[in-house]
């Protein structure tokens, strides 16, 4: 009664310390995010050209009528106020017009081309998942097999080849050579629809998925396996053992459990990993996501897209960070909160 | 009694040769290990092959890397072009030796660029605390959340001309922030030991405690890091030339060769023109890992599992 009243209280104890932890983390966001738009609000005035650098090419203008037009648009303004009144339309999704594509705004390029690059990501996420963990749980329990080292092998490899050279191979493997997966694009023909659509999708973000997943996939099985090995030489695991549970027992509920919670917390993490990985991957595919768009906006010094783009990333990792953080602070009951 | 204890001395100095061999230092220690790692001796070896290839460049390549005979594009291998010619007329064996020497040269100084910036920032911080660490690592922490790339490229965007000194530079300030935070980490473990308190009440210097008893404590992440860095800066130089807003066309890196295969005509008729020089950075950076992983468990034999 009296041990259980005590379990009971360091457990309330543990409780708060958790939510103020919690609540600590997310402050901290506060002043992280706005950091972030501070940066990118200054690469933006770094940038050379404004809004009217696109019109001011027309000569039949008079140069006076620009000025008018800058004084209207705040352009004059200290930056102070320029910072305010951009902060104040970017949080209504307002990131103004693209000087590539006249009369068209940021937000509705970034709207085309956002999910494509959101399944490529989910695709290549799932592509690493599904290889590294059974391949690093499997490496771990069979230490210096022949498997372990064929898997070493393969992880140093994946490590070592730039992400635009493994997917000029898929391509030229894969596709050119053995016809299994289309090349480029997001499908092969406008009219499809329903489930042969979804299909032909599907076979389209094989080769680039697999190359955008290529390299965490390495990583993670490295991972996982010293993860494994480290909570298997653990106290708790020895205990277990000496209790007499069997071997899959041990394996699934107690060390699998364990070796997972910071492979998790690593992807909350994975997201920046991802985005830069889909610059490249994106342009080698001809994949039409926010990367080649990106990439288009650097071509053309596309300013407005080149800081929408930065601003939308970076504010995804930085939740996906902060994410990560509580999950972690939740699962994880030996983690110390300071 | 007395005279008993007196006789175990031994008086005589001649004994001296048997007194225990002179212990090897730390560092000392980490290379006879490091010597031991079959696979960092490969990767040396291999690393070897290509700095010689880097040196020799003007002696091996058999054409000008830059000159282009537009009567010839895109040919196949033959007694003439080794490896064929780009979609320019540029000998394509000569291009993919001289491009060692841009590649691995931008990949070391870009590097040791990273390292004095990051060590600088990284002592600064864990040495003094306080504000200089609060400022520090908040910009540490901001550069880490922008992607790499993404910064790298708008970087890019803003300056509009960009060549080799300029392309260095922007790297270095860009990858810092993890080697900044390691060393600022190595910095406050070592900070409450008590032969660092024993340096500063005998009046030792910031700069002297600094340099004389910090950084050789960290040396081994330092080198370790370092080593894994060049991989990084490697492929980060091929991966920007190859998407064109690296070092710009003619100069060759290999980075830069592999453009070619961005068509899918050159990909599936001319490999002599995009696989060799994949398979180079392949190679290298691999040769480096491998070195950088036996460093690794060299300095710190509790990380070898």
């Amino acid at each position: 009664m009296h041990g259980h009243g005590r379990a009971l209280v360091l457990s309330l104890r543990r409780n708060v310390e958790m939510h103020k932890y919690i609540t600590r983390r997310i402050l901290q966001f506060i002043p992280m995010l706005f950091l972030v738009t501070v940066l990118v609000f200054a690469l933006a005035k770094a940038a050379p050209g404004d809004p009217l650098t696109g019109e001011r090419l027309d000569p039949n203008i008079d140069p006076e009528v620009y000025e008018i037009r800058r004084e209207a648009l705040g352009l004059n303004d200290p930056l102070p106020v320029q910072y305010w009144n951009w902060l104040s339309s970017v949080a209504t999704g307002d990131f103004g017009k693209s000087l590539q594509y006249t009369g068209r705004t940021v937000m509705e390029l970034i709207q085309a081309r956002i999910w494509n690059t959101f399944y490529l990501s989910l695709f290549a996420l799932g592509v690493t998942l599904a290889i590294a963990i059974p391949i690093g749980i499997y490496s771990a329990n069979r230490k210096y097999s022949l498997f372990d080292y064929g898997a070493t092998t393969f992880a140093f490899l994946g490590l070592a080849t730039p992400n635009f050279f493994a997917g000029l191979l898929a391509i030229y493997v894969f596709s050119l050579t053995l016809g299994w997966f289309p090349a480029q694009g997001t499908t092969t023909a406008m009219s499809l629809t329903g489930f042969e659509l979804f299909i032909d999708k599907l076979r389209h973000l094989v080769l680039p998925g697999f190359t955008l997943g290529l390299a965490s996939t390495a990583a993670y099985m490295r991972y996982m396996r010293t993860e494994i090995l480290e909570v298997k030489g653990s106290d708790f695991i020895r205990t277990a053992r000496a209790k007499g549970l069997s071997n899959e027992s041990v394996l699934y509920k107690h060390t699998l459990r364990n070796a997972l919670i910071p492979i998790i917390t690593l992807l909350g993490l994975e997201f920046g990993t991802l985005l830069s990985g889909a610059i490249i991957t994106e342009r080698v595919f001809n994949y039409p996501g926010l990367g080649t768009l990106f990439l288009n906006a650097i071509q053309n010094r596309d300013y407005p897209v080149i800081m929408a783009i930065n601003l939308i990333l970076a504010v995804t990792i930085l939740i996906g960070n902060l994410l990560a953080d509580i999950f972690y602070a939740i699962v994880d009951p030996r983690i110390r909160y300071d | 009694m007395e005279s008993n204890a007196h006789r175990n001395i031994d008086p005589n100095p001649e004994l001296s040769d048997q007194q225990p061999e002179k212990s090897l230092s730390p560092f000392q220690l980490a290379m006879r290990r490091f010597l031991r790692n079959k696979l960092a001796i490969v990767g040396i070896f291999i690393l070897i092959f290509f700095v010689l290839i880097a040196i020799f460049a003007d002696v091996i390549a058999t054409h000008s890397p830059t000159a282009s005979n537009m009567y010839k594009v895109e040919a196949k291998a033959d007694s003439e072009n080794w490896l064929g010619t780009d979609s320019s007329g540029r000998d394509n064996f000569s291009r993919l030796v001289h491009g060692s020497r841009i590649s691995l040269t931008i990949g070391f100084f870009a590097m040791l660029f990273t390292v004095v910036i990051g060590v600088t920032l990284g002592s600064l911080a864990g040495y003094y605390g306080g504000k200089v660490d609060g400022f520090i690592m908040r910009i540490t922490d901001l550069m880490l959340i922008l992607p790499f790339l993404l910064l790298v490229l708008t970087i890019i965007a803003i300056l509009e001309k960009i060549n080799i000194t300029i392309f260095i530079t922007i790297i270095a300030f860009t990858s810092w922030p993890t080697l900044t935070r390691l060393i600022r980490a190595t910095f406050l473990s070592l900070k409450e030991k008590e032969y660092i308190l024993g340096a500063r009440s005998i009046g030792a210097s910031d700069f002297r405690i600094i340099f004389k008893h910090f950084l050789p404590n960290a040396v081994g992440p330092i080198i370790v890091n370092a080593t894994l860095m060049m991989a990084t800066m490697i492929i980060i130089e091929s991966a920007l030339s190859f998407i064109g807003f690296g070092i710009p066309q003619p100069t060759p890196t290999w980075g830069n060769m592999i453009t070619e295969g961005n068509s899918l005509r050159m990909l599936q008729n001319n490999w002599e023109a995009w696989l060799p020089p994949g398979l180079a950075i392949l190679l290298t950076v691999l040769a480096i890992n491998f070195i950088g992983d036996g460093l690794r468990d060299a300095f710190d034999p509790k990380s070898n599992q």
